[in-house]
């Protein structure tokens, strides 16, 4: 494309799949501690 | 629904729902933001007002590319989760972390210390015993189901007070390991005070996360970090050399963790100096605290935040590469690995995944919330008590606060912080406007940077 450039991304939707194994992280068990952050987990599916 | 913002000289756009995000230029930008809104004719009619020199050939390359992606679903995808997500929250729920406060004393008396100088407004300053962490690790391997990795944070307090009850129930754990076919991540959070050669030989063997505590400039740490006592010492004299020490010889996961308050609302130059002192690990994050506190962040102070979050953004992709890199925790974002959809909208996991243990043993539903009477919810010995608390954080998602369904970081903050609603509204399924601003703000940056990544490596394979 000319205007626009996408990011390759993991596409949401895909991930209802087989997601929902709540093997990953729990939030708060990082560098926090005082608030709420995912987008920076990992999947461990991966 | 879509979120377009600029930053750093750069137009992007996410796809909320998809995780989509793009790139774009000035008139593309234009174009998405009224695309949904008019007609064709009406779309042109208005970039050829804001765009005078724009040519009819090129209003139909822009159209024809938006159009593509939202025939792919990138662009406008407008997913909704809610039915796929409504039946996964019904599953029973396990316990995967364990907060394990080992030690409710601690030798700083940090100002904003929502443990109260680690005694969680308990009237006396204890210690865990092995025992009851045994209990502790045990509960938490029968009430983990089929999940496979556990979490267990040693926390205070400083934990290091109680380094060999530490040492003994990582010993336990890696027996319980074996006996069920678990896997322990272990972390400490730490003060540093206590940190010499043993505690990193440890570290480095067991320990999956070190966190340890320093705000940042010597002025500033030491205004809030001093130690206990009436001379009330600052800290940061003392701890720098054995953090550092402990960050080179780390072999695994740290960070460096400051907290900024209204004090330091140029808290960008207390990254800057953690980063210059040479800690490539770090996490500096807003204080929480009354709004009755000197120290609190205010609303009025959202603008000058916004700007260092800003800043400190562009810089890090200036020294991307440099051998001054360095990572801010908040700021990391896994656009490829990142968590599913249902991780995405469930929540922190407090008072169902994750629970607090004091060190008498008693449960409660995040280390935020120790102390809080009406929040035990039990105790390692006998179990959850309070099933009602259960119910009430299990229900506690993105789908369950208003405020947090329309809005664009619903995605990556999963609905903020429990602990943060209630202390300012009385509610976990509210949230706290001061944090969800600047976890907003903290996204996007987060975006930026990766677009700015990806364009630079683009120019580079082009030159």
């Amino acid at each position: 494309m000319k205007h626009i450039k996408t990011l390759p991304t993991k596409r949401l939707s895909q991930t209802t799949k087989k997601g929902g194994c709540g093997e990953c992280q729990t939030s708060c068990q990082s560098a926090c501690k005082t608030s709420c952050t995912v987008g920076n987990q990992s999947c461990e599916q991966k | 629904m879509i979120h377009q913002f600029k930053n750093n000289g750069y137009n992007i756009v996410l796809d909320v729902e998809s995780g989509a995000i793009h790139q774009v230029d000035e008139p593309t930008y234009e174009m998405i933001a009224r695309y949904k809104d008019c007609s064709r004719d009406e779309l042109f009619s208005h970039m050829k007002d804001s765009f005078p020199d724009i040519d009819h050939q090129e209003l139909n390359e822009i159209y024809d590319e938006i159009a593509q992606l939202e025939s792919e679903g990138s662009l406008f995808s407008g997913e909704d989760y809610k039915e796929a997500f409504h039946d996964y929250s019904r599953r029973p729920t396990v316990v995967k972390a364990l907060c394990l406060h080992v030690a409710h004393d601690c030798n700083l008396s940090c100002r904003y210390c929502f443990a109260a100088e680690g005694t969680y407004h308990g009237s006396s300053r204890e210690l865990m015993s092995l025992e009851t962490g045994k209990v502790a690790l045990d509960y938490l391997v029968r009430n983990s189901g089929i999940r496979r990795n556990l979490e267990v944070d040693f926390f205070g307090g400083e934990p290091l007070l109680n380094f060999d009850v530490v040492k003994e129930l990582v010993a336990y754990g890696r027996q319980l390991e074996h006996e069920h076919d678990k896997r322990f991540r272990f972390t400490l959070t730490t003060n540093g005070v206590l940190l010499n050669d043993e505690v990193m030989e440890f570290a480095n063997r067991e320990l999956y996360n070190v966190v340890l505590s320093l705000d940042g400039r010597r002025q500033v740490n030491d205004r809030m970090r001093p130690f206990r006592g009436s001379d009330a010492v600052g800290s940061y004299d003392r701890i720098v050399p054995k953090l550092l020490r402990f960050a080179k010889g780390r072999q695994g996961q740290y960070y460096v963790r400051g907290t900024y308050t209204h004090h330091n609302l140029d808290f960008t130059n207390d990254v800057f100096h953690l980063a210059d002192l040479g800690f490539d690990q770090i996490s500096v994050e807003p204080v929480v605290a009354s709004s009755e506190d000197e120290y609190a962040i205010r609303k009025e102070d959202l603008p000058k935040l916004f700007s260092e979050y800003d800043r400190l953004a562009a810089e890090m992709v200036r020294r991307h590469g440099t051998p001054e890199d360095f990572n801010f925790f908040h700021f990391m974002i896994d656009l490829e690995g990142g968590p599913c959809v249902y991780k995405r909208l469930s929540g922190c996991g407090s008072g169902t995944e994750y629970l607090a243990v004091t060190p008498s043993g008693d449960l409660y539903p995040c280390h935020q919330f120790v102390g809080s009477e009406e929040f035990k919810m039990g105790d390692v010995f006998s179990g959850i008590h309070r099933h009602d608390l259960v119910g009430e954080f299990a229900s506690c998602n993105v789908y369950s606060k208003p405020e947090c369904r329309e809005c664009f970081a619903r995605f990556y903050c999963s609905g903020g912080c429990a602990a943060n609603a209630y202390h300012f509204h009385g509610s976990i399924l509210d949230t706290y406007e001061i944090g969800c601003e600047l976890q907003k703000k903290r996204v996007e940056c987060a975006i930026m940077i990766q677009v700015a990544l990806a364009d630079s490596s683009d120019e580079s394979s082009e030159s």
